[in-house]
């Protein structure tokens, strides 16, 4: 008998203990979707807060599909959403073509050297992401460095605007989400057998042919993590257009924030927070299921 | 090893240099005597010391310092049972609901975290009366939230990686599973708790879209401090407050780094 | 075999199995281990030996049976309140332990006094012959020596029984001999049951005092080292342990305890010594031990014996033996292992030698299909 209590309460325990990050992540992560999705069937209203609540003073359900049908039928915010996506989807392009001969030219270095080059892949990350891209304002500026250097070299006689344009926007992406690149396709390439490409090219293949029949497929799951941790966050980046791109730059992460702070239409802001997190559960699940079988086969 | 190819070694060159330059630029300006951020006037270190005598400046540090402590503290303790749970407690109920909520905010926009969170502070305040005032408990929460997903991640990976025979002998040897979960498995993924400590602490020093969305007025972390000065363009005494921040977390990753591979040499050896 | 049921076993299972999902690693088996033996369970990888050491121990519960330790039904115990200690493969020492700390470990989780645990501690270090490393941490021992301190580990707190999973596996071949003999003499002193899962058929002939041969969850035979490979009960336990050639053949006649058999691989009747012969006209299986086959030039003259002419297709030389692969002329073909007694260079026996094979009737095992 005594056993049976003994089971029951090491289970006991293991319940007790895992409410306490299950009921927060409940309250604060679950929860707050939840009254996300509230919001944005309400209309906007001069109150504090500003918004309709979900049932009338008589009980009746009071909730309207206003901002969604906004959002699908105005033209300026499909096309910033196209543009978020667009955008993203381009930076993890270069990031990729960037990231993958740096990932692969680390897992090939020798240990000493891998290591310190590893550190200095993941220095900058544990610098402030904000003071990365307050960098290339320096750079960029018409009369920065970049500039400065050019004019001084006498390459051009004008300053280049660069400055709050797309092109330094794509910069900033690429900049600050490369290392997010990197690291995940290291970590599959590091683990790939070398002997396998010196096999494909012992049975003939060239250097290109190896590539493209060996180490390219076996990377794959390196290069779709990667790919979803640089796509998925670009998409709602706030910062990097905010500081680098211009004044017409609509980014569907700075377009949310002004309206909820600038124009104070919570409603509008809660579907478009809805309608992008739509847009990027579908790469967060094939990441999620990235990683899952990645962490199965790595057992 | 084979010996990389010229393409590579290029790539590596022009990777670190894409990575590097915009740093040291911004630590070679922050020495620029000129209040014209972009115009050399002359070397000089007035920069630093008129960032010492800005109240507001430091008053923000002491608050993300606070906050990040705090949030990094509740976030290795929640985030280390969840990397237990996903490592060990095998299939419990609802574990996929579980996992999801343990791992989505790692990659969920923050934009959406922050107005989600906002929202439901908001929402509180009407219904309970709780949270009075948004600044450091909204902010810290909201941290945590976030970082639990990294702490728990590298305790799973450490668990994973372990012998998991280990905790069975101990239960072998008459320890019950409080016990051995205090005598074997807490010292042995102590290292990983304290990186994920230092990750969680990191990110909380580094955030800026989170803290905007569930701060109130008053409650100015460091990054939203430099945010609402940066977005006026490039300043010298942001120059020596980057260049601070770049050395001090350089020269701490650089402890730490040696820290961790003396005693990886240790275990290994 | 007859066993009274009324007297326990010091270890017993009653009908004990374990599924995991679908499949069925451990199938309604049957046990019965006395106190002070040496117990193998022999098997190839995936046969379910593990999982039945690992519901001794207590990490897996039985789907189905019961398991009795001494005359108690232990099946419901928690690992940590039997009276039984196991011995990991992988050994298992905590890495943030020094040598003394493992070892007390167990000790100090039965709160026994200090001077007791130092004592007991003490002992065990010498029986291992580990005292002077009693301060060392693991990872500044040698494979050795971790196995050492997993023994003392395990046997401190004077277990009922002792499990050993692989105890020898993660050691080289000269060290798993020596180890073998130390563990057998440990073994002998304390007077600990215990029970060794192995892969290894060597390991487990050399040390045990009985042998259960497992495969897919199931018992192909237990017995004495010495009658499992002397008198398999079954094609499968031949084949499993050691070297056998075997021929399909039908009962040709059966007199007092001489079996005839015909049989179309050997192209001769083959002769067997059997107390319950089987009847005539029934398709049996007749196996024989390379090392029980004599080879020579000539027709030996004992018409008793079972003689084959064959020629030597292939051979090797392994120092304390050669092995002959012999073509038949059905085109079967019969191993033989020779002790190679005289010291010479000169081989006798070469490739596409016409030879004979013979073996007395009592080597040939008649198995059950």
């Amino acid at each position: 008998m005594s056993e049976q209590i003994n089971k029951q309460l090491s289970e006991a325990w293991q319940r007790f203990i895992l409410a306490l990050p299950y009921t927060w992540l409940l309250i604060f992560f679950l929860a707050p979707f939840a009254i996300i999705l509230k919001i944005s069937v309400a209309d906007p209203i001069l109150a504090q807060p500003p918004f309709t609540p979900s049932f009338g003073d008589a009980g009746e359900l009071q909730i309207s599909a206003d901002n969604y049908v906004f959002l699908l039928t105005d033209k300026l915010y499909a096309i910033t959403y196209l543009k978020s996506v667009m955008m993203a989807a381009i930076a993890t392009l270069f990031c990729l073509a960037i990231g993958f001969p740096i990932a692969y030219g680390i897992a090939r270095s020798t240990p000493g050297t891998r290591n310190i080059l590893l550190l200095l892949i993941v220095l900058p990350f544990w610098i402030s992401f904000l003071l990365r891209v307050y960098a290339w304002m320096g750079l960029l500026n018409n009369y920065g460095v970049i500039n400065n250097f050019l004019m001084w070299l006498g390459v051009i006689e004008q300053p280049i605007p660069m400055m709050y344009t797309d092109f330094a926007i794509y910069i900033g992406l690429v900049y600050s989400y490369l290392p997010f690149m990197i690291l995940p396709l290291y970590a599959t390439l590091e683990r790939m057998n070398l002997d396998l490409v010196e096999a494909a090219q012992d049975l003939g293949a060239t250097p290109a042919q190896a590539f493209w029949n060996i180490t390219w497929p076996l990377a794959r799951p390196g290069v779709i993590a990667g790919s979803l941790l640089v796509f998925i966050p670009a998409t709602g980046e706030y910062v990097i257009p905010y500081l680098l791109g211009g004044p017409d730059s609509l980014l569907i992460g700075r377009v949310l924030f002004d309206e909820f702070f600038i124009n104070r239409d919570w409603p509008l802001a809660s579907s478009v927070a809805v309608v992008l997190l739509v847009l990027v559960v579908v790469p967060i699940v094939i990441l999620q299921r990235n990683q899952a079988r990645d962490a199965e086969q790595a057992t | 090893m084979t010996r990389n190819s010229r393409f590579v070694i290029s790539m590596l060159v022009f990777g670190y240099a894409f990575l590097y330059i915009p740093l040291l630029s911004v630590v070679v300006y922050s020495f620029n005597d000129s209040r014209l951020a972009t115009v050399w006037g002359g070397f000089s270190t007035r920069w630093y010391g008129e960032l010492l005598k800005n109240e507001q400046i430091t008053s923000a540090l002491f608050l993300s310092l606070k906050i990040g402590v705090t949030a990094a503290t509740l976030a290795t303790l929640f985030g280390t049972i969840a990397g237990i749970a996903l490592a060990r407690f095998g299939r419990f109920r609802s574990r996929s609901l579980f996992t999801g909520l343990v791992l989505s905010p790692m990659v969920m926009p923050e934009v959406i975290t922050g107005l989600a969170l906002l929202l439901l502070f908001v929402s509180l305040q009407q219904l309970i009366g709780w949270p009075g005032q948004r600044g450091f408990g909204t902010i810290t929460i909201a941290h945590t939230t976030f970082a639990i997903a990294y702490v728990a991640v590298i305790v799973q990976s450490r668990l994973s990686a372990m012998d998991e025979s280990l905790e069975e002998a101990a239960m072998d040897l008459g320890g019950r599973p409080f016990r051995v979960m205090i005598d074997i498995t807490l010292p042995l993924i102590a290292p990983a708790m304290l990186a994920g400590w230092l990750l969680a602490f990191t990110l909380s020093l580094d955030d800026l879209v989170l803290a905007s969305f569930v701060s109130g007025p008053g409650g100015s972390t460091l990054p939203m401090l430099i945010f609402s000065k940066v977005k006026l363009g490039v300043t010298p005494d942001i120059n020596a407050l980057a260049t601070l921040i770049i050395v001090f977390i350089s020269v701490g990753v650089l402890i730490a780094w040696s820290i961790a591979r003396r005693m990886g040499k240790d275990s290994s050896g | 075999m007859t066993v009274d049921n009324e007297t326990h076993a010091f270890i017993e299972l009653r009908n004990v199995s374990k599924h995991f999902g679908d499949f069925v690693a451990v199938d309604s088996v049957n046990l019965r281990i006395e106190k002070g033996e040496l117990f193998s369970i022999l098997g190839g990888s995936g046969c379910g030996k593990t999982t039945l050491l690992r519901m001794l121990a207590g990490f897996e519960e039985p789907t189905s049976g019961r398991i009795f330790l001494d005359g108690v039904d232990i099946t419901d115990q928690p690992p940590y309140e039997r009276p039984v200690n196991m011995m990991f493969q992988s050994y298992a020492i905590f890495p943030h332990m020094t040598v003394e700390k493992n070892i007390a470990y167990g000790l100090h989780k039965d709160r026994l006094p200090k001077d007791e645990i130092e004592d007991r501690v003490g002992n065990m270090l010498k029986l291992v012959k580990m005292e002077s490393l009693a301060k060392r941490k693991p990872d500044q021992l040698s494979g050795g020596q971790r196995q050492r301190v997993a023994l003392a580990r395990s046997l401190v707190k004077n277990p009922k029984v002792l499990l050993l999973d692989e105890p020898l596996a993660a050691l080289d071949k000269k060290l798993r001999e020596h180890t073998q003999f130390e563990l057998m003499n440990i073994q002998d002193k304390l007077g600990i049951t215990f029970v060794v899962v192995t892969h290894d058929q060597e390991e487990a002939m050399i040390l045990s005092t009985r042998i259960a041969v497992m495969e897919k969850g199931r018992f192909e035979q237990i017995g004495k080292p010495k009658v499992v490979y002397e008198y398999p009960e079954n094609r499968f336990v031949a084949d499993f342990i050691g070297t056998i050639n075997t021929f399909d053949g039908v009962v040709q006649d059966a007199q007092s305890g001489r079996v005839i058999i015909a049989s179309d691989e050997s192209g001769a009747s083959l002769y067997a010594l059997s107390d319950s012969p089987p009847a005539k006209g029934s398709a049996v299986c007749v196996a024989v031990r390379p090392e029980k086959i004599y080879i020579s030039q000539n027709r030996p003259d004992n018409s008793e014996d079972v003689c084959l002419p064959g020629v030597i297709e292939d051979l090797g030389y392994f120092g304390n033996i050669s092995l002959y692969r012999v073509r038949l002329e059905t085109g079967k073909i019969v191993l033989v292992s020779a002790q190679n007694r005289q010291r010479t260079i000169d081989r006798t026996l070469e490739w596409d030698d016409e030879i004979f094979i013979s073996w007395r009737p009592r080597s040939t095992v008649i198995l059950a299909e």
